[in-house]
């Protein structure tokens, strides 16, 4: 490997290398102080530090404890960048190999994706849950790569990082994308199409001619100033940033109407059929009884019907509570969090239509498609079900062109503004949809 | 406000204790409550918990008694264990401050003559830039005397049960402990390896008796 691919783009402390060229190396150092006041120039944090006499520099050394699962840095510690000539890319890079074709509403997004990437401009691409919004990057990422720029897809978590990366692998086959996050095998490999998690990102400096970054509005990206930092610093300073989302949070919608940020909008879905749109039901105090009657009725019903369910708990402890009840009705029914060490397997036999019921918390809210699924939230006036939470876990039914449609059930005790937010918001999408003929009725 | 030093909520305190000097918590209650405190009873020795009092069977087979005893405070379970790699591996010195209160009564308890750090060999201590030993008892706002040095040598805690326990000498005095009383603190008792070296370093040095400290209790 060269000393190009090695370093182009990325931001080093001495750890992650083993030898330095002679020439092309800028250094900084990792810890900023301003009249006194420490910034760590990896995460941006001003806040979380710690400090101890140091046995590398012999002197009391400041150190960031934000981003200290990266390797710590402290302000005896240097900042590696490259600012020699970038790595060349393949003559091919840029050759899109996909025969899918677009769908009206998509075909618009891709356009303006390309454009705002031709330009060096912020663009937002807010598409329904199975619209098909990675389709819409392919044409804007073949001609960035092109013209010799270097574009990469961030996205807040590396389950959803794993499943882009053998989708844009088989449609840009001259260019295998560097795959990044915790512990993955590509981390010194270069690529001039890179996916990462936001995470990894503090590990670039102005590298990039294209970022996008998918579910922008997912945690933890939205509530961590220090990922939207990294994912500035991580870009050239021209360059184009491109958002995509099925849920933006509320500023950002009404910037969106009132013209104020670039953005295509694509209210259908890739099928041309309507979102299903949850009903709500009165279901009394679900936190004393656990699984309240008009809940497992319908639960008996659909599965009756041969309908497979997914169904969202707020908490991990009234959900675990409520499994050996629904277990009762069938034991292959099982229940799945963020730190069940079955997680991957559980999805995946959910996947394999094994698993009838599946209880999950809000977990599984994006990201994941079971064909032919209905839907129920028990407690969706908890305050974890925020609209956009609910709209991605509506988002989960009628998803495949042959089950387009679902049932969605809300199951409360009181009515909140975010499920009446989340119903308008799926019946405005839908009416959209009509409105431009991407929907058939 | 104060936020805990592991996940970063915030730490709860009765709203009237500081009035009475109280300091707020390093840990919010959630995190505190993972950490579980040695408590019953255990090996007179070496604190390994017990179902009756007295000398555990990995004590009596060592037989001579280089140390008089180790008192570990914490369980070595799975979140103390990531502490101590967040602390230790990552470099988070501040955590030390967590066993503070407790380093420091257990210390002035045990009241021996002089209180000395497990050195770190140094490639090791420039790599990880603090010694974890030295952290604790620094801390504790203890002081501790340069005893004992350490040459070169690989991690203990890559080394399996009979390596350890077959570990050669790597300690060697640099110091006067002549007819004193040593206690050396420390984050992890495992096999009693490191301290039983330690301890025969400091008797070297003159050391009329030893005692340890560990955070944690390894090993079942």
């Amino acid at each position: 490997m060269t000393y190009a691919s090695f370093f182009a783009g990325r931001e080093l402390i001495d750890e992650e290398f083993k030898t330095l060229p002679d020439e092309h190396i800028a250094t900084r150092p990792a810890i900023h102080f301003n009249g006194g006041k420490p910034r760590c120039n990896r995460c941006n944090n001003t806040t979380n530090f710690a400090s101890h006499p140091c046995a590398r520099c012999g002197n009391l050394c400041t150190y960031c404890r934000n981003c200290i699962e990266m390797g710590k840095i402290s302000s005896c510690t240097t900042l590696y960048t490259w600012n020699g000539p970038s790595p060349k890319h393949h003559e091919n890079a840029g050759t899109l190999h996909w025969t899918g074709t677009l769908s009206a509403g998509q075909k618009v997004a891709s356009r303006n994706v390309e454009r705002a990437i031709c330009y060096s401009r912020e663009h937002l691409v807010w598409a329904v849950a199975g619209a098909g919004k990675t389709e819409v990057l392919f044409q804007g990422i073949a001609s960035a790569l092109s013209a010799g720029k270097r574009v990469c897809i961030a996205a807040p978590r590396s389950d959803v990082v794993r499943e882009l990366a053998p989708r844009l692998a088989a449609v840009f086959p001259d260019t295998p994308p560097a795959v990044l996050y915790g512990g993955s095998p590509d981390r010194n490999t270069y690529s001039p199409l890179v996916i990462s998690t936001t995470h990894q990102l503090y590990r670039f400096y102005h590298a990039f001619d294209v970022l996008i970054v998918d579910e922008v509005d997912a945690y933890p990206y939205t509530f961590d100033r220090s990922l939207q930092f990294a994912v500035q610093k991580a870009r050239k300073p021209e360059s184009s940033l491109i958002y995509l989302t099925a849920t933006p949070h509320a500023e950002w919608q009404s910037e969106v109407k009132t013209g104020k940020r670039e953005a295509t909008l694509i209210p259908a879905r890739y099928h041309r059929r309507p979102l299903p749109v949850p009903k709500t039901e009165w279901c009394g105090n679900w936190k004393k009884t656990t699984v309240p009657k008009n809940v497992l009725l319908w639960a008996k019903a659909k599965v009756k019907e041969g309908h497979r369910l997914l169904l969202f708990y707020p908490h991990i402890d009234t959900m675990e509570k409520a499994l050996p009840i629904f277990k009762e009705m069938d034991p292959r029914i099982e229940s799945v969090h963020a730190a069940d060490p079955l997680r991957k397997e559980k999805v995946a036999s959910m996947r394999r239509q094994e698993i009838p019921v599946l209880l999950s918390t809000t977990i599984l809210e994006r990201g994941v498609t079971f064909p032919g699924i209905d839907i129920a939230v028990i407690g969706a006036e908890d305050e974890v079900f925020t609209e956009s939470a609910l709209v991605q876990m509506a988002g989960r039914a009628g998803r495949s062109a042959d089950y387009p449609t679902g049932d969605i059930r809300l199951f409360h005790y009181g009515k909140t503004d975010a499920m009446m937010k989340a119903i308008r918001q799926i019946n405005e999408m839908n009416r959209l949809g009509i409105e431009r003929g991407l929907i058939d009725r | 406000m104060k936020l805990c030093l592991l996940c970063e909520n915030e730490t709860e305190i009765e709203s009237w204790l500081p009035f009475f000097g109280a300091k707020a918590p390093h840990l919010c209650p959630k995190c505190l409550e993972r950490l579980v405190k040695i408590t019953g009873p255990s090996c007179s020795l070496c604190s390994r918990p017990m179902k009756e009092t007295g000398m555990c069977s990995d004590c009596e087979r060592w037989g001579e008694r280089a140390f008089v005893s180790n008192q570990s405070i914490y369980l070595y379970n799975e979140a103390m264990q990531s502490l101590i790699a967040r602390f230790k591996y990552r470099g988070d010195y501040v955590l030390a401050s967590i066993f503070a209160d407790d380093v420091r009564q257990m210390a002035l308890a045990a009241s021996c003559d002089l209180i000395c750090a497990v050195p770190l060999p140094p490639t090791r201590l420039a790599e990880r830039r603090f010694n974890q030993s030295e952290a604790l008892i620094e801390s504790a706002g203890l002081a501790h005397v340069s005893l004992i040095s350490r040459l070169e040598s690989d991690k203990q805690s890559k080394k399996s049960r009979l390596e350890r326990v077959n570990a050669p000498q790597t300690f060697y005095p640099i110091g006067d402990a002549q007819g004193k009383s040593v206690l050396v603190i420390d984050d992890i008792y495992t096999t009693g390896a490191t301290i039983r070296l330690v301890a025969k370093a400091l008797m070297e040095a003159g050391a009329s008796s030893v005692k340890s400290i560990t955070i944690a209790r390894s090993g079942s």
